[in-house]
């Protein structure tokens, strides 16, 4: 079974008289990277709210279909239980953090899950270490940049080690060279330990590259969901208006200008500056 | 105007953010601050509307030295856009939110309604009048933090980091409308990191790192200069990395879009340059 799966989701927030979310249908494999997009209020964020329980435990309102989290049916799940399993990233750090220094921040999931003491110490300091944080340790959360924040908010969903994080635009308040450091370090989660990374961003010039999966949203429903070079490259992709990268972009025009390039769709500067080496070279 | 002259501000905990800052902004420019978290663009531009004031140096604002006046008489002239919407938001509806700086202006009831209205209308936020802006989404609360700014009407406006949280299609929606605003004379400083609205803007850019101006031109020149960039850790566009990775090739070296790269790569190819 895949570590997720929805069937038939739709969800209707308490109050509101039409769902924010429909009919959404999908299978997301254990190890994937999936980057998750859309226009502003397509329902990216109710989506990730009922991968950890959140929807229905804490926000009730009408959840109809089904979804299943590491083999859990989410609404017969507590939100506690489902926090070993899938931890979420938010996209204001300040929502998240609350302790006194930024090393009980990341610590306090794992005191709450009753880890062993040197346990903790170990995967408090790698997490640290991970998201460049470790010098920080002793500084309250609140004195902190927003950039340094969201890095203490990913550092304590690192420490709990899930199977599954979940991140809602985790780098809007990094600098560029911040945010490639977290996209590193979360696809370095991925590849070397496995873990299934969720990403929601807006911004695929910089992080359609990691993901092997991509899905787009628009309007609550699911609209194209495949291999990210495929959708990416799809009429549909840019008539939506995702704003797919702009390599992707330069491939298709010079395409269309008939110039003799490969047939793998680049997604970032990279792998297109090699494309257009070869073909150069070959004048 | 903005003249700033010789700047230095130290935060009470001891922190220097800005280490002798010189720089004028005149009517109607366009202006993107930007550099690393901590460079202390945020800092500089609270010194525009008197938010803060210099440790050592002068601000005018229209010859008006900023330590001279109050925040809200120069709030009048200079609005000013949150990085964080949760920061400035507070009333229990859109409508209120965006109503709340003309009513304190002491604007005419009238005047506050089609103002409010036209500033839903050029946000696409009218179906959202009566819900409460924490209803909303992350990108949707910065357009109403923008809205109300904007709603009175001020001569220069400052936006930090105002495409965080924003889809293609607002950005795309945000530029046009930073263009129009330009057009029509006013001052509009942005702050932030994002290269590629940026370099779609093309506007004056000053570059800071740690506390100090760096650079300071036309976007296409500091975007594509290698050199500059690096030392400002800025990521460059998306299409001038393509061109700095083929520098061997003979390319024109300031590359900023989409089209500038087609022709660039069909005039090379064309040629039958080795």
């Amino acid at each position: 079974m895949a570590i997720i799966e929805t069937e038939n989701l739709t969800y209707t927030y308490p109050g509101a008289t039409n769902p924010s979310i429909r009919n959404v249908s999908i299978k997301i494999e254990k190890g994937e990277f999936v980057l998750i997009t859309g226009p502003s209020g397509c329902g990216k964020t109710t989506l990730c709210r009922c991968f950890n329980g959140l929807i229905p435990h804490f926000y009730q309102g009408k959840l109809e279909g089904e979804v299943f989290v590491a083999g859990l049916k989410v609404d017969e799940h507590s939100i506690h239980e489902l926090a070993k399993h899938v931890g979420l990233v938010f996209q204001n750090p300040e929502n998240q953090l609350f302790a006194l220094s930024v090393e009980k921040d990341v610590a306090f999931g794992l005191e709450n899950l009753g880890v062993p003491r040197d346990e903790i110490r170990r995967r408090v300091d790698w997490a640290m270490k991970l998201t460049g944080i470790y010098h920080l340790k002793d500084r309250a959360p609140n004195e902190l940049s927003g950039g340094q924040q969201q890095r203490v908010a990913i550092a304590s969903v690192l420490a709990m080690k899930p199977e599954i994080i979940v991140l809602d635009e985790p780098t809007s308040f990094l600098d560029p060279l911040g945010a490639e450091n977290i996209f590193k370090v979360i696809y370095e989660l991925n590849r070397k330990f496995g873990i299934t990374i969720i990403l929601v961003e807006h911004r695929l010039d910089l992080t359609a590259k990691y993901a092997d999966h991509i899905i787009i949203m628009d309007n609550g429903e699911i609209l194209l969901d495949g291999e990210t070079r495929s959708v990416l490259n799809s009429e549909k992709a840019r008539l939506v208006g995702v704003g797919i990268p702009k390599a992707t972009r330069l491939y298709q025009i010079l395409k269309k200008d008939r110039v003799n390039l490969r047939s793998t769709i680049p997604l970032s500067s990279d792998e297109m500056a090699a494309m257009l080496e070869e073909v150069l070279k070959s004048k | 105007m903005i003249e700033v002259k010789n700047v230095y501000f130290t935060y009470p905990n001891g922190v220097e953010a800005l280490k002798g800052v010189s720089l004028t902004i005149k009517d109607g420019e366009f202006v993107a601050i930007m550099g690393q978290n901590g460079a202390g663009k945020t800092t500089l531009v609270k010194h525009f509307n008197g938010l803060l004031k210099p440790t050592k140096g002068i601000v005018l604002v229209d010859g008006v030295d900023t330590r001279k006046v109050s925040v809200a008489t120069l709030a009048r002239k200079v609005g000013f856009v949150f990085q964080n919407p949760d920061h400035q938001l507070f009333s229990e509806t859109v409508e209120d939110e965006i109503s709340f700086a003309l009513k304190n202006f002491r604007f005419e009831a009238e005047t506050i309604n089609k103002r409010v209205d036209w500033a839903l209308n050029l946000l696409g936020l009218t179906r959202y009048k009566k819900t409460s802006p924490f209803m909303l989404s992350g990108g949707e609360r910065k357009r109403v933090a923008l809205a109300s700014v904007l709603a009175w009407n001020p001569k220069i406006l400052i936006l930090d980091e105002p495409t965080i949280g924003q889809d293609y299609q607002q950005k795309e929606k945000l530029r046009h409308f930073i263009l129009q605003l330009n057009a029509q004379k006013k001052t509009v400083i942005i702050v932030t990191h994002d290269v590629e609205f940026v370099a779609e803007c093309n506007p004056r850019v000053i570059l800071m790192s740690n506390g100090e101006i760096i650079a300071d031109g036309e976007a296409r020149k500091i975007l594509t200069d290698p050199k500059i960039v690096t030392e400002a850790s800025i990521v460059p566009p998306q299409i001038t990395q393509i061109f700095i990775k083929l520098k061997n090739y003979g390319f024109p070296r300031d590359i900023l879009d989409i089209y500038e790269a087609r022709e660039a790569i069909l005039n090379s190819l064309r040629k039958g340059f080795k």
